[in-house]
């Protein structure tokens, strides 16, 4: 076919012309069905309960629910759970790296093994992680034993619930570097091993700026689910008020004890840090677009 | 710098990647390893530039042994298939890359390294780039300038992974040209993997042609166009 004929085909009469769509565009109906149930949909599922939250905090006004986040209780809850996601968050990014960086760099047996291990938290529910660390390191147990005589108890005490919460946000940060690792391969490595750098050289200048935008999504991830983590807290924290009960499981108890404007306006404080964290990776992406998409190709 | 192979065989778990090969390469040769995929070609580069380890077998840099020397200390330039640009560094940093990686007492000053990758930028006729990222390059730019990278380091030999694989003809045919004229000028000797028979025939000053993990042929292009020693390269080369 010449160059010639085909704008001569496309340059027929618009009035006359049937409009064609392309091969991926759906029909009107279609595509009004599809904007429809997706609006519908994040509308009545997200829209409606964020929405209904902060007006239950606020049904008796600012003053009531602030008074309310000012009480004793609830300001222990709050230092807690920022005392938790501060230890945790770091944890997991450290692990997560090493299992990302050991899993994508590295051959060996077991690695399918090991990728469906990180996953298990995932897949088992937060209450039997819980169970399972109060069975380990509970006063029943041999080592809880110990531990509670020597002073240093861990279920019903702060580091039980980080523990707690490391195990449940344990795959977000590896289950983000793994595939965009596995992606860059080992080229980049291997080309600065070439130019005379060391290994904590290589990982440096090479490896961690090309995850770097990885790291901050998986982090972020991990830190709104470590705020938020309720199933297994509640099993190893032993719910003690101004001492293990962290921010969810203090909603819990106010609002079985009808507290309704305290227990959602800690609700609308919880979900404040959640959307505080997901406006930050918005903000850091709009502003790096540019160094975005030079290190990322999805 | 000249490179002695000495009955280098390696094995990927039960598969058997390199046969014992020998192999010796005289001083600032051109040498192509030609072959086609599977045939060892890759792994004998890589286990030069010391990224894979033989399972049995010597490699002798000017008579000493080179076996188990790190692949920092090989000191040996290497283009990489699709060249492995640092993608978030601009090109004078990853020309700049190897310089900076010393240690801080063989380390040259700023305005030492900023001379040298200047230099570098002009000899691949590319002075304008500096500042660009790797992805606003095209093919061709960005195989020169892994070239500039690998030469930095004021490497002993030069390890090419299909350094035209991923161009078109047309660059393919210039760049052809610029290898040729960059290993002159330099006299260092310079390895390169290919499967394109035209490119080992023109460029080389010796050929070695590869098939499933061992040596068919090793000889000067004309030689081997005129008596290919097996059915294999017969049909390889296609004379």
């Amino acid at each position: 076919m010449s160059d010639a004929t085909l704008p001569k085909m496309q340059a027929r009469p618009a009035a006359t012309a049937p409009r064609f769509r392309s091969a991926t565009e759906e029909s009107p109906a279609a595509r009004g069905a599809l904007i429809a149930i997706a609006t519908g949909g994040l509308a009545l599922l997200v829209g409606a309960p964020l929405a209904a939250v902060f007006a239950e905090a606020l049904m008796q006004g600012w003053g009531a629910a602030v008074a309310s986040l000012a009480s004793r209780d609830a300001q222990s809850a709050i230092r807690l759970t920022l005392l938790i996601t501060a230890i945790a968050v770091p944890l997991n990014a450290v692990f997560g790296i090493a299992a990302a960086w050991f899993i994508t760099k590295f051959d060996f047996r077991g690695k399918a093994f090991l990728i469906t291990l990180i996953d298990l938290p995932f897949s088992i529910s937060p209450v039997v992680a819980g169970l399972c660390i109060v069975l380990l390191f509970g006063a029943n147990s041999a080592l809880g034993g110990w531990l509670v005589a020597s002073g240093h108890p861990i279920v019903f005490a702060v580091p039980g619930i980080v523990l707690a919460t490391v195990f449940v946000t344990f795959p977000f940060v590896a289950r983000e570097l793994i595939p965009v690792m596995i992606e860059q391969g080992r080229a980049e490595e291997e080309a600065a091993l070439t130019l005379g750098a060391t290994g904590w050289r290589v990982f440096r200048t090479v490896t961690l700026p090309n995850i770097r935008w990885a790291l901050l999504y998986g982090t972020l991830l991990c830190t709104a689910r470590a705020m938020g983590e309720f199933g297994a807290v509640a099993v190893v924290s032993g719910k003690i008020r101004g001492q293990t009960a962290t921010m969810p499981i203090t909603i819990e108890m106010f609002y079985n004890e009808y507290l309704s404007v305290a227990a959602f306006s800690m609700a609308a404080l919880l979900t404040g840090f959640a959307l505080l964290t997901l406006l930050l990776k918005t903000a850091l992406e709009l502003r790096h677009a540019d160094a975005l998409s030079a290190t990322r190709r999805h | 710098m000249h490179i002695q192979i000495d009955e280098i065989a390696k094995e990927f778990g039960t598969t058997t990647a390199l046969h014992p090969v020998s192999l010796s390469i005289p001083s600032g040769a051109l040498v192509a390893l030609l072959g086609p995929s599977g045939s060892g070609k890759t792994t004998l580069l890589r286990i030069l530039g010391g990224l894979e380890f033989p399972t049995s077998g010597r490699v002798l840099f000017n008579s000493q042994d080179a076996t188990g020397l790190s692949v920092q200390e090989r000191r040996a330039g290497f283009v990489f298939q699709s060249y492995a640009l640092f993608r978030h560094m601009t090109v004078f940093d990853n020309i700049a890359y190897g310089l900076n990686a010393r240690p801080r007492a063989s380390r040259p000053n700023k305005a030492e390294i900023d001379r040298r990758v200047l230099k570098l930028l002009d000899l691949i006729q590319l002075p304008q780039i500096a500042a660009r990222y790797p992805t606003q390059l095209s093919g061709g730019q960005r195989q020169r300038v892994a070239l500039a990278r690998a030469l930095a380091i004021e490497p002993r030999m030069l390890l090419l992974d299909e350094p035209f694989g991923a161009l078109d003809a047309k660059v393919r045919k210039e760049l052809r040209q610029g290898l040729r004229d960059i290993h002159d000028e330099t006299g260092l000797t310079s390895i390169f993997v290919t499967h394109d028979q035209d490119e080992a025939m023109e460029l080389a000053d010796l050929v070695v042609v590869m098939s499933m993990g061992r040596i068919e042929q090793i000889g000067k292009p004309a030689d081997i166009r005129a008596r290919p020693a097996t059915e294999f390269v017969r049909e390889f080369i296609g004379a």
